[in-house]
């Protein structure tokens, strides 16, 4: 179990600029006690990973509501493994149809987030994770 | 979870400049204090390089756009840097929200810059406690400067004058009038005065009000942070001058194209040979190490202490308090004599 203060990176890739989702969970996540990193908008997974790496994170939350999750998600997830952060735990939040989380799931990203998803869900998902490892 | 890489690995990657090293070390010294003195001990000997940089202001004055602006300046000389953020923890939830890198993505993708956030967690005086140490960690890995961006600061958060060898106090316009230049605190600390956003209205003033303030004796009062005693302040020193002959500079600066950016990181390099030339680095580095080595005998202390009074006899204690049985002064005594 990790006794440690849980750093959470929240990112948006891609061109959209829709950021409240993603500064919404950020304020929740402090408010569960986390330490939320926020980067803004119209990251590139490059830059995402860069940051995980210097900001030495537990968990990295995307939010994307461009619907280019297919092509930005695995690309996030192959540069963690690569710098050596494979035990980051990666979310994506925003519209996603179920095949595509489906695919994703196996690419390497451990959680969906769709449209209703409370932010007590998301905090409880990454407790969990974080004590069961 | 994969196993954590033992600490000895994680120092002598982060000796020869490994990123996710370094990243790593600085939370385990945030996280753990017998981690953070296995590290510490392993890297000190290859710290006392780089120049720190620290860069303070009220919230709202374009720190962390400055600071960007800065680290684009020094990496245009081929000089690298890295940078701390610190941000506050909130008191209520133990949580934080680090948002400074928003204003530096700029930099992304450069092997020559390294950003990290840092929450201020317990600490006090606008910096986290573990921000010396991450100092220590960023200096051994290798950066020729090191900028360390305090809380928006009030006027007490005077932390950073003890952590580093530049302190720049960023100002803003329509923040104060002259009565707030001759208050006591943050802007007693600086080398360098950057008054930033200057394209507004009201620069001029700004400007004008911290020159008079220092024509007017802001001189020698450096000293005042001596042990956070106040020591006496050389009667002889020329009204203008910090001790032995540097000049504060005011300066302007937009930070939000870059103006007045190479001006500024020029200087912080006169004040880097300052500094060299006229012994104060060494003066001032030995006041850092003192002040580190009072906060980590009084932390000992303190935890020592805890370990020999029993939580019951605190209570006591508070219990006669509320009875009034005994003082808060005397109740002090008692507990201290029982060590």
């Amino acid at each position: 179990m990790k006794q440690s203060q849980i750093r959470v990176l929240i990112a948006k890739p891609g061109l959209d600029g829709h950021d409240r989702g993603a500064k919404v969970i950020a304020r929740a996540l402090r408010d569960a006690g986390f330490e939320v990193i926020y980067t803004g908008i119209r990251q590139t997974p490059q830059m995402i990973a860069e940051a995980a790496l210097q900001e030495d994170v537990d968990v990295v939350g995307l939010s994307i509501l461009s619907g280019a999750h297919m092509t930005l998600c695995p690309k996030v997830v192959e540069l963690l493994h690569t710098q050596g952060q494979e035990d980051v735990l990666v979310l994506l939040g925003g519209i996603i149809p179920d095949e595509d989380a489906a695919q994703l799931k196996t690419a390497g990203v451990h959680a969906v987030f769709g449209p209703g998803t409370t932010s007590a869900e998301i905090i409880a998902f990454i407790r969990n994770a974080m004590v069961g490892g | 979870m994969p196993k954590p890489v033992p600490t000895q690995q994680l120092i002598n990657n982060l000796l020869r400049g490994d990123r996710l090293a370094l990243a790593r070390a600085i939370s385990r010294v945030e996280d753990d204090a017998e981690e953070a003195a296995r590290i510490v001990k392993a890297v000190f000997a290859h710290t006392g390089r780089a120049h720190l940089i620290g860069i303070t202001g009220a919230p709202g004055t374009g720190k962390s756009t400055l600071v960007s602006a800065l680290v684009e300046s020094y990496r245009a000389r081929g000089e690298t840097v890295g940078v701390l953020a610190v941000d506050p923890t909130s008191p209520f939830s133990g949580g934080a929200l680090l948002g400074d890198r928003v204003r530096m993505t700029r930099h992304s993708g450069d092997a020559g810059v390294f950003i990290r956030s840092m929450a201020t967690r317990r600490g006090t005086g606008g910096l986290a406690k573990a921000s010396a140490d991450a100092l220590l960690l960023l200096d051994a890995a290798g950066f020729d400067c090191v900028l360390v961006e305090t809380v928006g600061a009030g006027q007490a958060e005077i932390e950073i004058a003890r952590v580093a060898d530049t302190v720049v106090v960023v100002e803003a316009p329509g923040l104060g009038d002259e009565v707030q230049a001759i208050k006591a605190g943050l802007l007693e600390i600086a080398d360098i005065f950057a008054v930033n956003k200057a394209d507004r209205k009201g620069a001029a003033r700004t400007v004008a009000a911290l020159e008079m303030m220092l024509e007017t004796g802001g001189a020698a009062v450096r000293t005042v942070l001596h042990h956070g005693q106040r020591m006496e302040a050389g009667a002889t020193a020329s009204i203008t001058e910090d001790e032995d002959g540097w000049s504060i500079p005011v300066l302007e600066t937009i930070a939000v194209s870059g103006g007045g950016a190479a001006q500024l990181r020029d200087a912080l390099e006169r004040h880097r040979t300052w500094l060299d030339e006229s012994g104060a680095r060494v003066a001032r580095e030995s006041r850092r190490l003192n002040h580190m080595l009072q906060t980590l005998v009084q932390a000992e202390i303190l935890a020592r202490m805890e370990q020999a009074l029993s939580p019951g006899l605190h209570r006591e204690m508070v219990e006669k308090m509320q009875q009034r049985e005994t003082d808060p002064y005397s109740a002090a005594a008692d507990l201290v004599r029982k060590l």
